[in-house]
């Protein structure tokens, strides 16, 4: 049975480009438009939301009030226990560049970086995550000027149907600084976690080796 | 999912307090949480246990001490279990994802549940999500389950890597309870599922797993995980084996044999750890050995193929671990 929080409408892959670089975006998306005028960006915001759950409080709440760090802005919301990390970035915070593929941590499509560390975000209960940093793929380019491995993908057409480009690109990220990218092999086995179905994963595997390589040089 | 509540903890005592009254540890969250949302799982209070200080690694003595919090990846990255029980290392790594290892702990995936796709489907008869319902795998697609320990009531096969690679090292484990500490073999920890199948593990409720102790013996040093599979990685055993060798004078002088894929419970081969003592560290030694894996096998209609694949894994396993002495 789905509740609430898995009700909702996957967002058109079409747009999925343009979410992956958000923030460096001169332009809000449609969907970020829509989500606006729904209120929902009002969370993603720096204001604080005012929260119910006070904590210690002997009867135990549903919800739960959490500080994050996310993409380096500090962001303080309330929670459904129930939310994964994953439906709190995507639908509190409006970044919707982490996909949802399998929502059981098969794929890899949702994953961020936790204080530093690749995980599946959408395995992991956001209320267990209060004062974590959070990096997103929105939050890998500096302004305009896209991540190394961003650009790499772009280079060697690491994108085809660009579903799970934001996984890849996070856990990519991570893969170099474990230092886990020596070689093709080492990187299609600590890539494993990331499932890319079509022609793209050899353009995905060059540009990681590459970056990998200007890394440790 | 279900709603829940959810308690942080940060001392043991507090845990044990909350699951006395009814609440279930998350650690990593990785199996909890994933059955949760599939509603196979139904607990009505979280205790949240990651703020206990239970993420050691270190030696102790003659012993690796591994806290059951430390994450899979942290585990296999470790210097020390790398060097002195590199079998620990290889089974961790062998499992799961790099994303997963992260947030996955040593004590959930002790107690990580099965992968019979049955389990899964609330509209399936399967009698370890409800008991006396009846198992749909029995007569259904039965290719990965078990050929050891088997019941008429569940056939699925024990999906943890590390559990396999503990049984091998005659790990045990300190589990923390109500009336004080205890020491538990990590073989002890698993039920065959008999008429039970529901029942998994002999920990009491709200027992808490501390840490994992392993003894660092010689044959640890010289041993490999050899893990088939459908594929090359991110997937489960079809057939795994733990194998771990002490040579002297080209002699085998000790042996520990234990597989995965194949058994409801990790499955230790003491009879070809028998036959292995006191034989020539040659091939030959492994093939004769590895005859003997498959004895009181008893499998369903299709996984009949892992008893000839049993043993191979078993032989080559023998022979990567040999390549260590
Ligand atoms: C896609 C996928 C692929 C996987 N592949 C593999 C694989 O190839 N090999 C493999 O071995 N595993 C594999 N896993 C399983 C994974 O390793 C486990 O989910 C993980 O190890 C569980 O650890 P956790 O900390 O997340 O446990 P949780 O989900 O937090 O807990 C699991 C259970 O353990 C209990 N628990 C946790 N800690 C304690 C404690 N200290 N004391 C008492 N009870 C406790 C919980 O109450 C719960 O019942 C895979 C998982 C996924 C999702
Ligand atoms: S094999 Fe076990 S887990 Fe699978 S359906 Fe049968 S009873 Fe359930
Ligand atoms: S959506 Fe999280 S791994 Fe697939
Ligand atoms: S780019 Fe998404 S499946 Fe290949």
């Amino acid at each position: 049975m789905s509740t609430a929080f898995d009700r909702y409408e996957e967002p058109s892959p079409w747009s999925t480009a343009s979410d992956a670089f958000g923030p460096g975006d001169p332009e809000l998306t449609r969907r970020q438009l829509l989500l606006a005028s729904s209120g929902v960006l009002a969370a993603a915001g720096l204001s604080p939301v005012p929260a119910a759950a006070a904590a210690g409080s002997g009867r135990a709440e549903p919800t739960a009030a959490v500080r994050l760090r996310v993409n380096g802005r500090p962001v303080e919301l309330e929670v459904d226990l129930r939310q994964s990390l994953l439906d709190v970035l995507r639908e509190k915070l409006a970044l919707t560049g982490t996909k949802k593929g399998c929502n059981q941590g098969a794929c890899g499509a949702c994953t961020v970086l936790l204080d530093g560390r690749r995980i599946n975000a959408c395995l992991t209960l956001a209320a267990m995550h209060d004062g974590a940093e959070i990096t997103t793929v929105e939050g890998l380019a500096q302004g305009e000027q896209l991540h190394p491995l961003q650009a790499a993908f772009i280079e060697h057409e690491g994108f085809q149907c660009g579903y799970c480009t934001a996984g890849q690109l996070m856990s990519g990220v991570a893969c170099i600084r474990e230092g886990h990218a020596g070689s093709a092999d080492e990187v299609r086995a600590w890539m494993s976690g990331n499932i890319c179905r079509c022609g793209a994963y050899p353009g995905i595997v060059e540009a990681i080796v590459e970056v990998g390589k200007e890394r440790s040089s | 999912m279900i709603p829940f509540t959810l308690q942080k903890v940060s001392t043991q005592s507090a845990a044990l307090q909350a699951a006395a009254s009814g609440g279930r540890y998350i650690a990593g969250g990785t199996t909890l949480i994933d059955l949760m949302r599939e509603e196979v799982e139904q607990p009505q209070k979280l205790v949240d246990i990651n703020a206990l200080p239970l993420g050691h690694i270190r030696i102790e003595g003659e012993e690796l001490v591994i806290g059951a919090l430390a994450r899979m990846s942290e585990v296999a990255a470790h210097a020390q279990v790398r060097a002195l029980q590199p079998l620990i290392a290889e089974s961790l790594v062998e499992g799961a994802s790099p994303q997963l290892r992260n947030m996955a702990s040593v004590g959930g995936n002790l107690l990580q549940r099965v992968r019979c796709p049955y389990f899964r489907m609330l509209d399936a008869a399967c009698n370890k999500r409800t008991p006396n319902s009846g198992c749909a795998a029995l007569g259904g697609l039965n290719a990965g389950h078990a050929i050891f320990g088997t019941s008429s009531h569940c056939i699925a096969t024990h999906p943890s890597d590390l559990a396999v690679a503990l049984v091998a090292l005659d790990a045990t484990l300190r589990v923390q309870g109500p009336a004080g500490l205890r020491a538990l073999p990590v073989e002890a920890l698993y039920r065959l599922p008999g008429r039970t199948p529901h029942l998994e593990h002999s920990l009491a409720p709200g027992e808490l797993i501390v840490e994992v102790r392993v003894p660092n013996a010689a044959h640890a040093r010289a041993a490999r995980y050899l893990k088939v599979r459908d594929r090359s990685s991110y997937e489960f055993a079809v057939v795994s084996a733990a194998a771990a060798l002490q040579v002297e004078g080209g002699v085998i002088r000790a042996a520990r044999v234990a597989c995965g894929g194949v058994g409801t419970i990790p499955w230790r081969l003491r009879a070809v750890e028998n036959q292995l003592v006191g034989k020539p560290f040659a091939r030959a030694s492994f093939e004769q050995a590895a005859n003997i894996a498959a004895t009181g096998a008893s499998p369903s209609a299709h996984n009949g193929y892992k008893v000839e694949l049993l043993g191979r894994t078993v032989v080559r396993a023998l022979e990567m671990a040999g390549e260590r002495t």
